[in-house]
């Protein structure tokens, strides 16, 4: 358990497995270019699974411990599909992605109007104005129907991975 | 399933590039679709630009329909005035005065 105090934001209205998960359309950025997806495109882009993985802004350290974390456990080549999104700019992602010579793609909206769509939204404390995703993990199919979902119940909190990846079907 | 809703032209472009901003007016002057694939200010951080018109400058349009590659936006102006408008468009002879970023 870690050793700072955390904040507890209760648990998020969101979406939950057997439902369809909002469809959005954001840049989705690459190491070499970001241009418009929609969710539902993406999705459908071929058989099997794609994982969404919302995190807070790049830069932060919870965000770079998720992905450094789905990096080491090879999500990118154990799912099928797997997408982030935060409230960062595309310019600001991918950096991230360079820096950390990440294996993944990202949609930026550096807004948050997604992750509220999905009541997942938190409203930092300290910098205002400036709203970012809680963690949070949605398994979907190639329709956007939710066969698993996992979001933080506190700030900041991280998933126990072997417990998420069996909840999203990962093998 | 979506390959086939990729739309035909590919528009290279840099966000407030006065020359990318151009030819995008005429691709909505033309209701042409098309998808934009925004790169960043640094030369060095355009090896795509590189790899699909061998320049790391913008604009670039890539049009799946004629099979044409082709960059610096008065060439673009000219290709697209060419196969997209109508004849003799009255500011057709506008389109000398070109450049990239």
């Amino acid at each position: 358990m870690p050793e700072f105090d955390v904040v507890e934001l209760g648990p998020a209205d969101h979406p939950e497995p057997g439902e369809q998960a909002p469809e959005f359309t954001r840049p989705l950025v690459t190491d070499e270019f970001w241009e418009d997806r929609t969710l539902s495109e993406f999705v459908g882009e071929g058989d099997g699974q794609t994982i969404l993985v919302f995190t807070p802004m790049t830069g932060s350290f919870v965000a770079k411990y998720v992905w450094d974390e789905l990096a080491e456990r090879n999500w990118d080549e154990r799912a099928d599909r797997v997408v982030g999104i935060t409230a960062s700019t595309p310019y600001g992602v991918k950096r991230f992605l360079e820096d950390n010579d990440s294996p993944f793609t990202f949609f930026a909206d550096p807004g948050n109007r997604v992750a509220e769509s999905y009541g997942i939204d938190h409203d930092l404390d300290g910098m205002t104005g400036i709203s970012e995703p809680r963690v949070a993990f949605f398994a979907l199919d190639s329709d956007r129907t939710i066969e698993g979902a996992w979001v933080a119940t506190d700030w900041p909190n991280f998933p126990d991975y072997d417990a998420l990846e069996s909840e999203l079907g990962l093998e | 399933m979506s390959e086939t809703a990729a739309p035909p032209i590919t528009f290279y472009r840099l966000q407030g590039c006065p020359y990318c901003e151009r030819v995008a007016r005429l691709l909505t002057e033309y209701d042409l679709e098309y998808r934009s694939r925004f790169v960043e200010p640094m030369h060095s951080e355009r090896n795509v630009v590189k790899r699909v018109a061998g320049v790391r400058t913008v604009p670039v349009v890539v049009d799946e329909t004629t099979g044409v590659t082709m960059a610096e936006s008065a060439n673009i102006v000219d290709y697209l005035e060419s196969t997209y408008g109508e004849d003799n468009r009255p500011d057709a002879a506008a389109a000398g005065a070109g450049g990239d970023d």
